[in-house]
């Protein structure tokens, strides 16, 4: 029996073209280009000058604080720079940018092949590797792992949940990483399970993965503290409150933490890194993306280093034509998923530790169509799966009214973008729920 | 029938009547004891509760004037100075004259010096666009087009040009209230003074990047270049962040920062032509 | 360089638009026109034609020339306000009263509040009140279900052969509520009207009695609702909302005295209010939009639709129910839903 959450969601075509696809390693590009802002929080302070010659996994940056963390090199060579540099929208991001040499890894880490299944560290160990070991979320929102995993006073961790729903059309890396390291993701599961002290741990997939949820149910069951939930097919149900809504039938309150109901989710992609970070001794330098469309020629998932430019993910998925542009069919690259992942505008831009993908649309199929009137039919709301009501929040955002926006919870949209989805008169209203939203949450932390 | 029709009118009219006197009479006993002064301010001002003068509405404007004024803050832009000296009158005072200003934008990137590198697709509004990313154009600083601005003003004075794709101001009806600078996600309109002969001198462009940044996203934008901070006889221009700025103050419009600006980001606005053929043409 | 097309999240949008949506209130209306010109002919061909061509026009026009602004008539919401506004005109309704009903379905209840989306009352239903009190003749003048295309297996209603023994086009009637009613009135019983008159179930479902051109046939608007709710066009809190009120309240008073109060099923099926139900009650602009504001709204309209019909002047009583309880539609949608943190539980 399928399970999912009670409010709201919509059913957009789930387009997983890319699925039976594996894993390829990409060639390591010439020159990479490390945001110091890989994370949520504070940006990470670079600790490597222009001239100097770094090894594959060395630390590069170190952490601003508690909610921030180290960033390491993801290739070998000589750092060529450390400025801002425009990330993928344009935006200048300080970053440490290497020109490539060979590839040499720091002597510490692990390259064999062969699954290490005893767990030999203790939890508070694992808790110091991951958070050496610059390990963020790498479901998209790159929350920095430890803090995630670091209980708030007053709050008992009950389960631990991994996210493999992957409710986003197209993307299949979180599907591939499942099937080809499903012993993996278990064993760093476990780990951190354990570093919460010996919580239950969940493992939640939607139901259009079926042999990923029937490996994941072999795996298992030799852990007595795992269980593998089957999810019903529909967006957002990766999100992380409706994750938790379906599989446990608990609700996040508003301002309040995910831990508070007593579940902790990780993506099945930060397992994957926790076990290499942990049995590998190898630290977050790589990712798993899938480069997709409609078009079935331009398909695939790629084991990336981090840092490399976007430009070369889609000419090597065959999206370029021989003078290097983007095929004139194509007229949007989306950073993530189509639901709310960013539009890229600057292909020089590089992939970050939590890009889970890029996605190519053609004007048919994202062109957005011409603003109409209000009919009043309510589908924004019935879509929205934080039971908001996007039509009067979009109508009081447009009119500033910033007190009723907050009596009418805009803090709690996930931005999720159902509503924008269904609404049949093309009104942009996540557009503007979302600006009111950031306005609100602002101020209240002025106060 | 005349009866029915006779009884009919007096009843409803000393009804009527009746319930005129009782009206008048709980009007009276309920009664706001005010200051009449404040309705006379309230007459002599334009009634456009546009909220320029930083209250809410003409009436609050009123009654906060009424209560204090010799506070020099006090100031309706819509109505000007003529407005204020009749509003003091009703407290018998006087008023100091304010400059009469207007709303200028700091940029003057039109589409055909400005280069477009992408489509903006989303909801046809500034703050949303600016919130997202840099713009179309390569000046993350610089004007969107998108009319946040227009359809701020209350008063049918700034409208999008759509040859240079930039907002202008209509002299005449902008009454400097200000909506548009509040809208405005990047800061790029400032409220400046008319000048006499409204004539004034302002450094069009907002970009604090570097100059060779600047110069390869927009051609008239400001390089850095601190000629006219030289060139300058009053000390009215400052410079910070690969930015000038000339400070409306202390500028005497003697225009020699106009004759050596390099690309010509600084804009003289009704003034004669020059007799002498410029450098930067 | 690749000139790419930004704009915030979501990237892809679902294939549902205004137009679409009016498109599938059309095809469900189809079987309830179909009906009605299969029965009544020409005549109400030309009603439909007048109705709908009427309310376009007037919609472009004001909508260019008034409001000066692009036209909207191609959301296609003219079109479904003058398919419903025929179908609730009788069949013998001259043109140039069908075009006051367009100019004051269009022009006053719709493009004076504002156009598609900002009207507070039912463009049609408030047209039609409008002729039902301005021309209670020709507006209560229903024809006996009458065509040269009927099947021959059905018994031809009295009166219809005229003095020479030709069949006649159509003859005037009154509406089995309404004779329910005077016949109530002149101390008749249910019982005894029913052996007087035909109120056959079966011809109520297939389009046999007589009435507005639209609530003649019940198995039409059922096909109509059918078709919406599949399509997912509205949902069926109003119209189920509707029904069990309006079979509970008659049902309760029925069961207390049957000679004096018609039975559930024929309050159902009578009166345009299976018509009301499905296509007035649910349009959009003019229902609440949070589910308890629909059941309220159902339950209203039900109840004043009874007590208008049980000790109302007027026989019918759907369309000022409806109306009535438009009125107080912002109020229901001041109803908060119900809060998502309400709900939080510890498993």
């Amino acid at each position: 029996m399928s399970k999912t959450f009670s409010i709201g969601g919509i059913h957009p075509k789930d387009s997983k073209f890319s699925r039976d696809k594996s894993i390829e390693e990409f060639p390591i590009p010439k020159r990479v280009v490390i945001s110091m802002n890989q994370h949520l929080g504070m940006p990470a302070v670079p600790v490597v000058k222009k001239g100097d010659t770094v090894k594959t996994g060395q630390l590069i940056a170190e952490p601003a604080g508690f909610v921030s963390a180290p960033v390491h090199a993801s290739v070998s060579g000589i750092v060529a720079d450390v400025a801002p540099y425009p990330d993928f929208l344009g935006k200048k991001v300080l970053s440490v940018v290497i020109d490539t040499d060979g590839d040499e890894w720091m002597e510490t880490i692990d390259r064999s092949p062969e699954i290490k299944h005893e767990i030999t560290a203790t939890p508070k160990e694992i808790f110091k590797i991951i958070s050496d070991s610059g390990i963020v979320g790498l479901g998209g929102a790159a929350f920095p792992t430890h803090v995630k995993l670091t209980p708030l006073e007053g709050m008992k961790p009950e389960y631990l949940i991994l996210n493999g729903a992957e409710c986003e059309p197209y993307l299949t890396s979180d599907y591939r990483l499942m099937m080809e390291h499903a012993q993996e993701i278990l064993i760093g599961g476990e780990m951190m399970r354990r570093v919460l002290g010996d919580v239950g741990g969940i493992i939640g997939i939607e139901e259009n993965k079926p042999k990923a949820i029937e490996l994941m149910k072999r795996l298992t069951a030799n852990y007595l503290q795992w269980e593998v939930v089957p999810l019903k097919k529909r967006y957002p149900q990766g999100g992380e409150k409706q994750l938790i809504d379906a599989v446990l039938g608990r609700k996040v309150p508003s301002f309040s933490l995910p831990i508070s109901t007593g579940a902790v989710v990780q993506n099945v992609g930060t397992a994957y890194a926790v076990y290499e970070a942990v049995q590998k001794h190898k630290p977050l330098i790589t990712n798993v993306l899938t480069v997709s469309s409609s078009d079935p020629s331009i398909q695939r998932n790629f084991r990336f280093r981090i840092g490399t430019p976007i430009r070369e993910f889609l000419s090597a998925a065959g999206a370029m034509d021989k003078e290097g542009h983007l095929f004139q069919a194509f007229v949007k690259v989306v950073n993530g998923g189509p639901m709310m992942g960013k539009p890229v505008s600057n292909l020089d831009g590089p992939a970050m530790k939590s890009t889970s993908g890029f996605v190519l649309f053609t004007e048919k199929e994202t062109k957005r169509q011409e603003e109409g009137e209000c009919i009043r039919c309510s589908k924004c709301f019935q879509a929205c799966p934080m039971r908001l009501q996007p039509y009067l929040l979009y109508q009081l955002a447009m009119a500033g009214r910033t007190e009723e926006l907050d009596e009418n919870r805009v803090f709690d949209c996930i931005e999720c973008g159902c509503c924008l989805y269904s609404c049949p008169a093309h009104i942009p209203l996540l557009d503007q729920i979302r600006l009111a939203k950031n306005i609100s949450l602002k101020n209240k932390r002025k106060k | 029938m005349t009866s029915t029709l006779l009884y009919t009118i007096l009843s409803l009219s000393l009804l009527g009547g009746l319930l005129a006197v009782v009206l008048y009479l709980i009007a009276q006993k309920f009664k706001v004891q005010e200051d009449p002064r404040i309705d006379q301010v309230l007459e002599v001002l334009p009634g456009a509760n546009c909220g320029g003068c930083g209250y809410a509405g003409c009436r609050a404007f009123a009654e906060n004037f009424v209560k204090n004024p010799d506070n020099p803050d006090f100031f309706c832009p819509v109505g000007g100075n003529d407005a204020m000296k009749r509003a003091a009158a009703v407290l018998g005072r006087d008023v100091q004259e304010q400059v009469p200003k207007l709303a200028v934008l700091r940029c003057h990137g039109s589409c055909d010096v400005r280069p477009v590198f992408n489509t903006y697709d989303g909801s046809p509004s500034c703050a949303v666009a600016s919130d997202l990313y840099g713009g179309e154009t390569g000046c993350s600083y610089g004007c969107l087009g998108l009319g946040d601005c227009v359809d701020a003003c209350t008063f049918d004075a700034i409208h999008i040009n759509p040859q240079t794709c930039l907002p202008e101001v209509v002299e005449d009806k902008c009454t400097s209230c200000g909506a548009c600078v509040k809208a405005c996600p990047r800061n790029i309109l400032e409220l400046r003074p008319k000048g006499p002969k409204s004539r004034r001198i302002y450094v069009a462009c907002a970009n604090k990047d570097k100059g060779a940044v600047t110069r390869k996203v927009c051609s008239v934008g400001c390089i850095g270049c601190q000629l006219c901070v030289k060139a300058c006889p009053f000390e009215a221009i400052t410079f910070a962040d690969n930015l000038a700025y000339i400070d409306p103050a202390k500028c005497r419009l003697c225009r020699k920062c106009v004759a050596v600006c390099p690309t010509g980001c600084i804009l003289e606005i009704n003034f004669p032509p020059k007799k002498q053929v410029t450098n930067n043409e | 360089m690749d000139k790419l097309l930004i704009s915030p999240a979501p990237h892809l949008h679902s294939k549902d638009s205004t137009r679409r949506i009016m498109r599938d209130v059309i095809i469900a209306l189809m079987p309830s026109v179909l009906v009605s010109v299969y029965f009544a002919g020409l005549s109400a061909l030309l009603v439909l034609v007048v109705s709908v061509a009427g309310c376009v026009l007037l919609e472009h026009l004001i909508a260019r020339y008034l409001m000066k602004k692009k036209t909207t008539v191609s959301d296609l919401s003219a079109v479904v306000t003058g398919i419903l506004l025929a179908l609730n005109l009788p069949v013998s309704s001259p043109w140039w009263m069908v075009l006051i009903g367009c100019v004051v379905a269009i022009g006053i209840a719709k493009m004076t509040f504002g156009g598609l989306g900002h009207n507070l009352f039912n463009p049609a239903l408030v047209a039609r009140v409008f002729l039902l009190i301005s021309f209670p003749v020709q507006m209560t003048n229903w024809t006996v279900s009458n065509s040269v295309f009927r099947p021959d297996t059905w018994e031809l209603p009295k009166g219809l052969l005229g003095a020479q023994g030709q069949l006649l086009d159509a003859s005037s009637g009154a509406t089995p509520l309404g004779i329910i009613k005077e016949g109530l009135a002149n101390g008749m019983t249910i019982e005894t009207l029913s052996q007087q008159h035909d109120f056959s179930y079966w011809h109520m479902l297939f389009g046999h009695i007589d009435g507005s051109m639209g609530e003649a046939s019940v198995l039409a608007i059922l096909a109509g609702l059918f078709y919406l709710l599949i399509r997912r066009v509205i949902r069926p809190v109003i119209p189920l909302s509707i029904v069990i009120t309006v079979a509970l309240f008659s049902g309760i008073l029925w069961l207390t005295d049957p000679s004096q109060y018609a039975d559930p099923l024929f309050h159902l099926l009578t009166g345009g209010l299976l018509l009301g139900a499905v296509f007035m009650a649910t349009d959009y602009t003019t229902s609440p939009m949070s589910p308890l504001g629909m059941i309220i709204f159902g339950v209203g309209i039900g109840l004043v639709t009874m007590v208008i019909r049980i000790w109302g002047a007027y026989p019918e009583g759907v369309s000022f129910a409806i109306l009535f309880m438009n009125a107080l539609v912002p109020l229901l949608n001041k109803i908060k839903p119900f809060p998502y943190q309400k709900e939080v539980s510890r498993g």
